[in-house]
């Protein structure tokens, strides 16, 4: 060490160690390569636990069976069978306890996702019975005539068909 | 807002979630760091390869990419979403990544710098402290000095020629190993575009090569900026203190050595940039030949959208104009000020043309998005990715450059060389 | 001049210096890494993919609202992790290409959005197809994305999904940019890299993503490519399916059946 030429060495060899060592404080001890290999594989095992622990908020219909059956078995029959009772009644996080769940989903905009008018010959979107929303009583919603859980045309409300 | 949203306007169909996620200070950070490499080369023509007459502006440029090699980081951390967490690039690199090998590179680079910058100043410094010490009485701005300069000798006061023979060879070792460095540093900057598969107009084997050319062409003009302006400086002051020292080099003979360490150093811009733009040239020529699938998109946004800032401002104002600038004979001082400045312009678009035009375009090739500078900031995104976060970046290396040169002065002093 | 005892004292300060820090090399033991992978490799028996059939999407945009609500993607923000593109082809041979908002709440008007150039008007008889297709993350077995992440804070699990470690993101976009099929973006409340993971936790509890379930047309599917005993698995197998971008060898894992050359 008496050569002073290495005396910038000395201050790299602080540098290098206190970058190793505030790396053996920061990473965590399950840091480290995993199943898919150092490329695709490199991480914080416990993140996997992590994301697993997200909340489910969408139970699906199937749950809402368990206690509404009446309502289930009226829908199954009709020609909305396939639409989740979830993507109207909004998700069920932990229905009836929690009151984030079950915003009903009234609105026209709802309807026409699907009953929209598009000129899709042959497609299944141009077979779905469609309106053009701009001119088919644009202020009304569609519930005050029609019965989402059984829209057959003679189902309508009473009122809307005088 | 999502992040982006500010300042991307959509045009056809474009992904939703796709947005010039990469703004402005990315422009800035090849742009930064490309000075630093390009500063640091010419530093290194003269302690590696012996020009001698580039001794004055060595010296300088050293100095000068000391001051800029902070700034390279800046833009990052600037563009980061979480700036807090950009140690964990030391912390877990992952090396297949084309940036990860950023933290090592720029620590490994900055070391060698500031090494040679010691060995450079030391007997500068070594100087300073015995003169000081040597008082009988040091005021407060003196006593500082004197605790700083000792500080930075390190405790090495050897002033033998046996110490300063070995300061010499120290500094030709650094400078020769900086100088692969420094274009590592560079040319992976351009890696990290050129690898980007999804990216149609990035991806080319080409592009960490003029990434390096432009680097060294624009640290290159930056240094006689930066240089011509420092001397402008310096006569203004020799003016006025000549008044009482008639025995100070007089203003005639500041411009002769200037003029001719500008011309010479014009001469190295020169061979670059023809470099840079054979290789640009030919990377457009390759892709308007084999005209792959992207090549519809691309071709609307170089030939048309972008037809103004590769064309008028890259290749014609910031190539084409100082070339002829710089080579029609009887260079002067001023024509040299206005070439550089236009080569720093050129490569500046350079920058712009490869980073923004690269997101010009969806992945979709069906729709294009354009940049559009937020320059009053709303909020702190669009202060940081905006003029004014651009133009911090810009300013703090002259900020520092001064500071720096308060400690170790660039002009009138006796070093090593 | 140094002395013996000076010599040995400074060597042995110096030694247990190094201890410590190669300590922490020690993430880059090969030997360590090596066990690591062959460990867990072939115990995997479950690997996710994604089927997507184009001709039952109506483009009602329920998978898209269901997945934002669930996986707490601000509704109102314009990026998400799932979303549908519709395509009009008309007789001259264009194409018209939109997604407004992702089709978060659907295909309700006949225009195309053009983005800034306003809307576009085609008329119905010039028509000659039309169709819509859901897009997601495609999971791939070489995903760029990952690839590119400096800090390893995106990764691929055992069984095949890509996941971003919200703690550890440093939010540089790399990923986003690496990403041939604009999946990524950044969260607007937690300013990281997000992207679609097939609800991982749905999938993992045995359950569907949001997305499946909320399709009424069964247009989405999710199953395991390990089991050949998997109805989604037997059609992607035996039937005549299609995938993005294979030609940027990222090796998608959301097929398609009725993909048409058209989609981007």
């Amino acid at each position: 060490m008496k050569n002073h030429v290495w005396r910038p060495l000395l201050i790299v060899l602080v540098v290098v160690c206190g970058i190793l060592m505030t790396r053996a404080l920061v990473v965590p001890e399950d840091f480290g390569v995993y199943e898919r290999g150092y490329m695709y594989g490199w991480h914080r095992k416990s993140n996997e636990a992590e994301w697993k622990a997200i909340r489910v908020k969408y139970k699906t219909a199937r749950v809402c069976a368990g206690c509404h059956k009446d309502k289930h078995d009226e829908l199954i029959k009709s020609v909305h069978a396939a639409i989740s009772c979830e993507n109207c009644h909004g998700p069920n996080y932990d229905h009836p306890e929690d009151p984030l769940g079950m915003n009903i989903d009234r609105s026209r905009k709802l309807c026409i996702r699907c009953h929209s008018y598009l000129p899709y010959k042959g497609t299944l979107r141009g077979g779905i019975p469609g309106i053009d929303p701009e001119k088919h009583y644009p202020s009304a919603e569609c519930v005050l005539c029609h019965i989402p859980h059984n829209p057959k045309a003679m189902n309508q409300k009473r009122e809307a068909r005088s | 807002m999502v992040h982006g949203e500010a300042w991307t306007i959509k045009e056809l169909f474009v992904y939703p979630n796709e947005y010039i996620y990469w703004s402005i200070q990315i422009v800035m950070y090849p742009f930064m760091t490309g000075l630093v490499a390009g500063a640091f080369v010419l530093s290194s023509l003269y302690h590696v390869f012996g020009v001698k007459q580039l001794k004055e502006i060595a010296r300088f440029s050293l100095v000068f990419s000391l001051a800029l090699l902070p700034v390279a980081m800046l833009p990052l951390l600037l563009h980061l979403q979480q700036p807090q967490r950009g140690i964990y690039v030391m912390m877990t690199p992952h090396f297949t990544s084309a940036i990860a090998a950023f933290g090592i590179v720029f620590t490994t680079y900055g070391m060698i710098v500031i090494s040679e910058i010691w060995f450079v100043y030391r007997r500068f410094i070594v100087e300073t402290v015995l003169e000081l010490r040597s008082k009988q009485r040091r005021g407060n701005v003196e006593s500082a000095q004197f605790f700083l300069y000792s500080l930075l000798a390190m405790g090495a006061m050897d002033l033998s020629p046996e110490a300063i023979h070995k300061d010499e060879r120290a500094v030709g070792i650094l400078a020769g190993i900086g100088i692969p460095v420094a274009c590592f540093l560079h040319g992976y900057a351009g890696f990290i575009f050129g690898s980007v598969k999804a990216n149609a107009l990035w991806m080319t084997p080409l592009m960490p090569v003029i990434f390096i050319c432009s680097a060294v062409v624009s640290g290159v003009a930056l240094c006689i900026v930066t240089y011509i302006i420092a001397m402008e400086i310096r006569k203004q002051i020799s003016a006025w203190k000549r008044k009482n020292d008639p025995r100070l080099p007089s203003n005639e003979e500041l411009r002769s050595a200037e003029i001719q360490t500008v011309t010479l150093t014009s001469k190295y811009l020169l061979m670059f940039m023809v470099l840079a733009i054979t290789l640009e040239l030919l990377d457009l020529i390759f892709r308007n030949y084999t005209a792959v699938k992207s090549w519809d998109i691309l071709r609307s946004v170089i030939y048309e959208k972008d037809f103004f800032k590769i064309f008028v401002l890259q290749y014609g104002f910031g190539n084409v104009l100082p070339f002829i600038i710089f080579l029609l004979p009887g260079l002067t001082i001023r024509r040299a000020l206005v070439g550089s400045l236009l080569v720093l312009m050129g490569v500046f678009m350079m920058r712009w043309n490869v980073v923004i035009g690269g997101q010009a375009f969806s992945a979709s090739f069906s729709g294009f998005m354009e940049y559009r500078l937020p320059i009053w900031p709303n909020s702190l995104e669009t202060l940081k990715e905006g003029l004014f976060g651009a133009l911090a970046v810009i300013i703090t290396p002259f900020v520092l450059f001064f500071l720096v040169t308060r400690v170790l002065p660039v002009f009138g002093v006796k070093d090593t060389h | 001049m140094m002395n013996r005892r000076d010599f040995c004292k400074k060597t042995m300060i110096v030694a247990g210096g190094l201890v410590i820090p190669l300590a922490a090399l020690e993430v880059f033991n090969p030997k360590r890494l090596l066990a690591e992978k062959s460990g867990s490799d072939d115990k995997s028996n479950v690997r996710w993919v994604f089927l997507v059939d184009i001709h039952k999407c109506v483009g009602c945009g329920f998978c898209v609202k269901a997945c934002k609500v669930e996986n707490e993607v601000p509704y109102d923000a314009n990026v998400t992790r799932t979303w549908v593109e519709r395509y009009v082809v008309t007789k001259d041979g264009q194409t018209a290409i939109d997604s407004p908002r992702g089709a978060k709440d659907g295909f309700t008007t006949q225009k195309i959005d053009q983005g800034h150039l306003g809307d576009k008007e085609i008329d119905p008889a010039s028509i000659a197809k039309a169709f819509f297709v859901p897009k997601l993350c495609n999971q791939c077995d070489n995903p760029a994305c990952v690839q590119v992440c400096p800090v390893g804070a995106t990764y691929q699990t055992g069984d095949g999904i890509v996941l971003v470690d919200r703690s550890w993101c440093i939010g540089c976009g790399y990923c986003v940019m690496g990403c041939p099929y604009g999946v990524r973006f950044f969260h607007p409340v937690y300013h990281v890299a997000e992207k679609c993971n097939f609800c991982y936790h749905r999938i993992t509890k045995g359950m569907k993503p949001a997305c499946v379930d909320a399709c009424p047309f069964g247009a989405r599917k999710i199953g395991n490519i390990r089991d050949p005993e998997d109805p989604v698995s037997r059609i992607i197998t035996s039937e005549q399916v299609n995938v993005l971008k294979e030609e940027f060898g990222t090796k998608p894992q959301v097929f398609y059946l009725g993909l048409s050359r058209e989609v981007k």
